[in-house]
């Protein structure tokens, strides 16, 4: 059977999930499904083997990061139905440090997005055939797409024409990569986040 | 007795010809069967979606250039209408004519490349030398219409940079007319040859099911048969008002691959011609002046203008926070952009999909049991551009 559209999959979710989904939200037409990591075996394999949802294909996972939150990073799961011509998004949450639960058995596909989101981020996951660093270079240390992972990195490699061979050397810049901080006085964040905290006040009122 | 055999693994690349960019692939060899293929990426990895969260999102455009630079324009595309969905942003009719023509260019210039380079490696030199005059006449489109070759930087957030002239879409549409004859001609090389098909028929066999589960799309996709087109069944821009065949295989194997390449390329060409034919006059980028710059002549006369060019290439656009995950129908498959803005001027997160990943994730599963020569033969099937695997 088939589902027509994005909100009766939102239905057909919830009602069989229940509990597992911590939240469902549709934005601009896309479904995302919030749940927790002890939780994500199960709910992935739901999607793929049940008769309407029919979730086939993982399309991506995505890492995200937020320094400022208790619960660091976010996994994003991507994951497309060809019968049912839907996407959906799946969000954990997860502590830095904390381990997820691999996936690579019920999509094969995700030995290397795996391998990828722990390269960028450092998350481990639990039962990975073969969890090594996918992109970045032999030995590379850090993770670099960690906010807090400075853009042009620890090292510089170059050719040393004393030595005879490729070194590696702390980097040095004559400049400093210029960040400008666009929020401006006259439209910015600031004053925008002044205008909810103010209406914020008036309905508390 | 039984006899102990020892595996010998070969270093394939990074510097390997057929290794089409910078591929290192550690292939164990039992004689000439390869046991187990482990292939090493991210030598061309420049952290392109780290340099993203550092810039505006008219900066952020041209690093999709640089991706897949085969076809370049095809993920500008992408980026393009992920933050137009999150601004909510109508694009004027004429510009989603104009982005189609050059996505198709784009397709046509990804698979001639593909095919006669694949070709290259099992042996026929000819087509390449066909294919890439042709190319070069492709790329001249882009260099009229954007001022480059390569990286185009041509789409903007809600249209074009800029109109294209009469005497190109003319000259697009001769194109068109002739190049038909030309795909006949690559045909007439390939299709039949009979060492081009020792080398492909039945060479790197995907199922179905197996196609599916390694997360392929596109011609991978569809070359083990399943009609799956993005253009067709999400349809995104004004593919809805087009009509085009989506061709499929039947066995999965390179052969057919090559072939659904070769039928797509004159799809592509029937596309651009109905395009040519509907194309209308009008406005080529959205006329909202908060996100689309003032044009020349306005910047002399108007101050509004003037402060809304500064604000606009100093600063860029706010975005409104939320996430979104957009594709299109790359000539390699699906390419996705998943876009997290937190309301800033710049995106906080955008992760980039590339089809070429997952397709050479399956090179171990692809290639066990077959012989070394057909490793370039797979390889060249799947379609690896390095700049998007890596990225």
């Amino acid at each position: 059977m088939l589902l027509e559209n994005i909100q009766k999959l939102e239905k057909v979710v919830n009602s069989e999930l229940t509990t597992k989904v911590k939240n469902s939200d549709i934005a601009f037409d896309e479904l995302l499904l919030e749940i927790n990591h002890e939780e994500l075996i199960n709910v992935i394999q739901f999607l793929k083997s049940n008769d309407q949802c029919k979730f086939r294909q993982l399309i991506d996972i995505a890492g995200v990061d937020y320094p400022e939150e208790e619960k660091r990073f976010k996994l994003v799961y991507l994951f497309l139905s060809h019968e049912n011509n839907f996407r959906i998004k799946l969000s954990v949450n997860i502590e830095i440090r904390k381990k997820v639960s691999s996936i690579t058995k019920i999509f094969p596909s995700a030995n290397w997005m795996e391998r990828e989101v722990f390269d960028m981020y450092g998350i481990e996951f639990e039962g990975h055939p073969d969890l090594r660093r996918i992109l970045t270079d032999y030995n590379f240390e850090g993770h670099p797409l960690r906010k807090d992972f400075p853009l042009t990195g620890f090292n510089e490699v170059r050719y040393s024409e004393k030595e005879k061979k490729v070194i590696y050397e702390p980097v040095k810049l004559e400049q400093n990569y210029r960040n400008f901080d666009f929020s401006s006085p006259w439209e910015g964040t600031k004053y925008i986040k002044e205008i909810k905290k103010k209406s914020n006040d008036d309905k508390k009122n | 007795m039984t006899k102990k055999t020892k595996t010998l693994s070969l270093n394939f690349g990074p510097q390997h010809p057929a290794a089409h960019g910078v591929l290192r692939l550690i292939l164990e060899l039992d004689g000439e069967v390869v046991e187990k293929a482990d292939p090493h990426i991210g030598l061309l990895h420049r952290g392109t979606e780290k340099l993203i969260e550092q810039k505006t999102y008219t900066q952020a455009l041209p690093y999709f250039d640089r991706l897949d630079y085969v076809a370049p324009m095809n993920q500008e595309h992408a980026f393009a209408l992920a933050t137009e969905k999150l601004l909510n942003l109508e694009v004027p009719i004429r510009a989603k004519y104009i982005r189609v023509i050059f996505c198709e260019i784009g397709r046509i210039l990804s698979h001639i490349m593909n095919v006669t380079t694949q070709a290259l490696d099992v042996g026929a030199l000819t087509p390449s030398l066909w294919g890439f005059e042709e190319r070069e006449t492709l790329m001249t489109f882009y260099e009229r219409a954007s001022g480059s070759r390569l990286h185009a930087n041509y789409f903007r957030t809600g249209g074009v940079h800029q109109d294209i002239p009469t005497k190109l879409i003319e000259d697009i549409e001769k194109f068109c007319k002739n190049f038909p004859k030309i795909i006949d001609d690559l045909e007439g090389l390939l299709t039949d040859n009979r060492i081009f098909k020792q080398r492909n028929v039945e060479i790197g066999i995907v199922t179905k099911q197996e196609a599916l589960d390694h997360s392929f799309s596109g011609v991978m996709l569809r070359g083990s048969g399943v009609a799956w087109d993005l253009r067709k069944s999400q349809p995104y821009e004004c593919y809805r008002d087009l009509e085009f065949k989506v061709p499929v295989g039947k066995n999965g194997d390179c052969y057919d691959r090559y072939m659904c390449r070769m039928q797509e390329m004159r799809e592509s060409v029937k596309i651009i011609l109905q395009c040519i034919e509907k194309i209308p006059k009008g406005p080529i980028k959205s006329i909202d002046g908060k996100i689309s710059p003032p044009n020349r002549n306005d910047l002399k006369e108007s101050m509004e203008a003037l402060i809304h060019h500064f604000k606009l290439f100093t600063e860029g656009y706010r975005v409104p926070a939320g996430d979104v995950y957009t594709a299109v129908e790359a000539p390699k498959g699906e390419f996705g952009v998943y876009l997290i803005s937190d309301g800033t001027n710049k995106p906080y997160r955008c992760k980039i999909r590339a089809p070429g990943f997952s397709h050479l994730q399956a090179m171990d599963y692809l290639i066990r049991g077959h012989m070394l020569a057909d490793v370039p033969a797979v390889l060249g099937s799947l379609d690896i551009v390095f700049g998007e695997v890596d990225r």
